[in-house]
């Protein structure tokens, strides 16, 4: 055994003690682990993704005594109203003190997971690691076998959750080298209705870390759950996430995932559908700077006839910075009248700066209509010089098109004060784009 | 008082020398029709005032009101005062027209020592504006000119040129594409917005518009240079005799 590989297995924290269910799920995800390692960019699924670095460092356990973190600090990461239920997690650690959680309906649910898994109960067993499949990938295996705690957010039959949940994760200096490996779990039920937002961010804005993520959601049939995320990692941090969804009979999903953070960044989104009439929307909006990287691999699964997704994800590059996308859609032979359009816009603002793009749509079934379109670009003269015969100058009309170019995707966010958020840190991040 | 005067203005793009030593001057408050057949140079024209960087000037002077236009920004020649209504208004998705207009607003009044507005006193100015072009409030929380038809990009050019209140105002075919009511309104528009102070270049293939906007001079550019100045009986016997009338008494090619 190499010793990259017992740094590997070394990596793998203690889980929490679990529901006896569970215990055999993550020790065969260790197993796998074990066997597989981390992915390499030999892997097709990876090949476009430097990962190379991750497998060479000698992670920490995370930290068991978090990091400081105040209300004061958490300040500039919390938006939307007060009343909203608010979930803070300091290096990967469930903070009762700076969380918000109001009054929930009836037989809703939404705290730590780690706390549900002491409980037990049979709401874990039904969906906890039902959703996500272990063998994704290495990272996925990993945190199988390793997650210790997340936010959990669960909405009865016919509920609305009419506050938003927040999700936030904070990292600080004390998480430095290390490996934090959550798990978040949405359940929405029949009929039900809510709104999720996960934050990624930093108080220690140079420190390396690797934040090795899963989501797992459930969109039962008839429900309607919109689903933002906000990644703003250390930009020396990993930050590898899959989010895996579910979608039930005339279930309304639509997810938002913004990436700003991270030397190396990735977010796979999976959407199965499973069932008719299942409506998916997908945005995302990556913004990198420096030598960052960030990649986004989404994958729709059209099983069932009569289903519409709609993804775009637009990217703005400067500096040396990469991205990757790729954009599967899988439509099954039976799935007919599927209605699929995928669509990558990337604005290069470097000569130096580059993206990789591939949409792959694998589709065996004959009454579709499918599309798919891919763009990297510049921003335009024309429009440049527009916005400058009105007066606005050279560099105001430059960060206004970029602007644009962004908005255009962040006006699909449904909820407003998630739409502002978004708008204020493109703006933020443009005040120093070169 | 001389607003504009061009003096043997040259222009290229790339290796095409389009503009020939063209010469006019406008005073304050005269509308000057510039007319001529597609490929004359007539955008061009407009482009290079409005300081397009897709053309090279290659020789030639232009002041305006006394500066020397050439030597400024493009946001500077629409601070001093110069507006283009363009032939093919841009799009831009992702920015409401509310705040474009806005911005474009606030930089001219700082350029003039006036103070910003904020977006509650902006839509009071704009209510007066958008009764200019007989538009509604619901245009301006549409994104720039995405999606418009024809007639509305048309309009929202000179809601902006309401809005803006330039000095020279030079209208790039804002004719074309216009059925009869919007056409009025366009130019019923513009007809609003004249004052003795404030000059017009209207640029158009035909004569229609020129019904509406009576000019005070009329001239035919061809081949890259005006071939022939008038009053607006100039702009009928054109519409009776075609351009080729000018291009053949003047030897350029059609
Ligand atoms: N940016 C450009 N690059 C190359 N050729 C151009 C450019 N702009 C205009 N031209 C050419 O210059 C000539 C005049 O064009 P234009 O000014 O648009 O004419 P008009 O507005 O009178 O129809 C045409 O032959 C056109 O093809
Ligand atoms: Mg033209």
């Amino acid at each position: 055994m190499s010793a990259t590989r017992v740094q590997q297995r070394d990596a793998i924290p203690l889980a929490p003690s679990g529901p006896g269910w569970l215990e055999p799920v993550r020790r065969a995800a260790g197993a796998l682990f074990a066997r597989t390692g981390f992915p390499t960019q030999r892997d097709e699924e990876w090949r476009f993704t430097p990962v190379g670095p991750i497998a060479t460092v000698a992670w920490q356990r995370s930290p068991t005594t978090p990091g400081a973190a105040d209300r004061t600090a958490l300040a500039a990461f919390r938006f939307g109203q007060p009343e909203w239920f608010t979930l803070v997690f300091v290096d990967g650690v469930f903070s009762e003190e700076l969380t918000t959680i109001g009054p929930l309906p009836r037989g809703a649910r939404v705290g730590s997971l780690r706390a549900a898994l002491e409980e037990g109960g049979d709401l874990l067993r039904d969906h906890l690691t039902r959703h996500a499949p272990t063998d994704a990938s290495g990272f996925t295996a990993l945190n199988t076998a390793s997650f210790t705690d997340g936010g959990l957010v669960y909405v009865p039959a016919g509920a609305d959750l009419d506050r938003p949940v927040h999700l936030i994760f904070v990292t600080t200096s004390a998480a430095a080298d290390a490996a934090l490996h959550l798990r978040n779990l949405l359940v929405v039920e029949r009929g039900a209705r809510a709104n999720v937002i996960e934050s990624y961010v930093t108080l220690a804005p140079g420190t390396r870390y690797l934040a090795n993520l899963v989501t797992e959601v459930s969109v039962a049939a008839g429900s309607w759950l919109e689903h933002t995320r906000i990644q703003r990692e250390s930009e020396r941090a990993y930050h590898i996430a899959l989010t895996h969804v579910d979608q039930h009979r005339d279930s309304h999903y639509r997810s938002f995932s913004m990436a700003l953070g991270g030397a190396l960044a990735r977010h796979n989104l999976h959407a199965r559908l499973n069932d008719e009439n299942v409506e998916t929307l997908l945005y995302g909006l990556y913004l990198t700077r420096g030598e960052q990287t960030a990649d986004s691999h989404t994958a729709i699964y059209h099983d069932h006839p009569n289903c519409r997704s709609w993804e775009v994800y637009k990217g703005i590059l400067t500096d040396r910075s990469r991205a990757v996308f790729n954009g599967k859609v899988f439509v099954k032979p039976e799935a007919q009248k599927t209605d699929a359009k995928q669509t990558n816009r990337n604005l290069l603002l470097s000569d130096t700066a580059k993206v990789d793009t591939k949409p792959q749509l694998e589709i065996f079934a004959d009454d579709v209509k499918c599309t798919h379109g891919a763009t990297v670009g510049r921003l335009d003269d024309v429009a440049l010089f527009y916005a400058r015969s009105r007066g606005i100058g050279a560099e105001a009309a430059r960060r206004l098109l970029i602007y644009a170019f962004a908005a255009e995707v962040i006006d699909e966010v449904a909820l407003e004060p998630v739409r502002l958020e978004l708008d204020r840190l493109v703006l933020e991040r443009l005040g120093t784009v070169g | 008082m001389t607003m504009l005067d061009i003096q043997d203005l040259r222009a290229t793009a790339g290796d095409a020398e389009i503009l020939k030593g063209i010469s006019l001057t406008i005073n304050a408050g005269e509308v000057h029709a510039v007319m001529g057949p597609n490929g004359s140079g007539k955008s061009t024209l407009a482009q290079v005032l409005a300081g397009h960087p897709s053309y090279t000037v290659t020789g030639g002077s232009v002041t305006f009101m006394g500066n020397d236009l050439l030597d400024m920004e493009p946001e500077e020649r629409a601070r001093a005062g110069l507006f283009l209504a363009f032939q093919y208004p841009v799009e831009i998705p992702g920015v409401t027209n509310a705040y474009f207009l806005r911005a474009a607003y606030n930089e001219i009044r700082k350029a003039r020592g006036e103070e910003e507005v904020d977006p509650m006193d902006f839509l009071d100015v704009l209510e007066a504006k958008l009764k200019i072009v007989e538009w509604g409030p619901e245009i301006m929380s549409r994104a720039v000119n995405a999606g418009f038809s024809g007639g509305e990009k048309k309009r929202n050019e000179i809601l902006q040129l309401a809005l803006l209140e330039p000095r020279l105002a030079v209208l790039d075919e804002t004719d074309s594409g216009l059925d009869i009511d919007a056409l009025r309104i366009v130019a019923g528009g513009v007809n609003k917005l004249r004052s003795t102070g404030r000059s017009f270049i209207v640029v158009t293939h035909y004569q229609r518009m020129l019904n509406y906007i009576v000019p005070d001079h009329v001239h035919v550019l061809a081949g890259g240079r005006i071939v022939k100045s008038g009053d607006k009986a100039l702009a009928h016997e054109l519409e009776a005799r075609g351009y080729e009338w000018v291009e053949a008494l003047h030897g350029v090619p059609a």
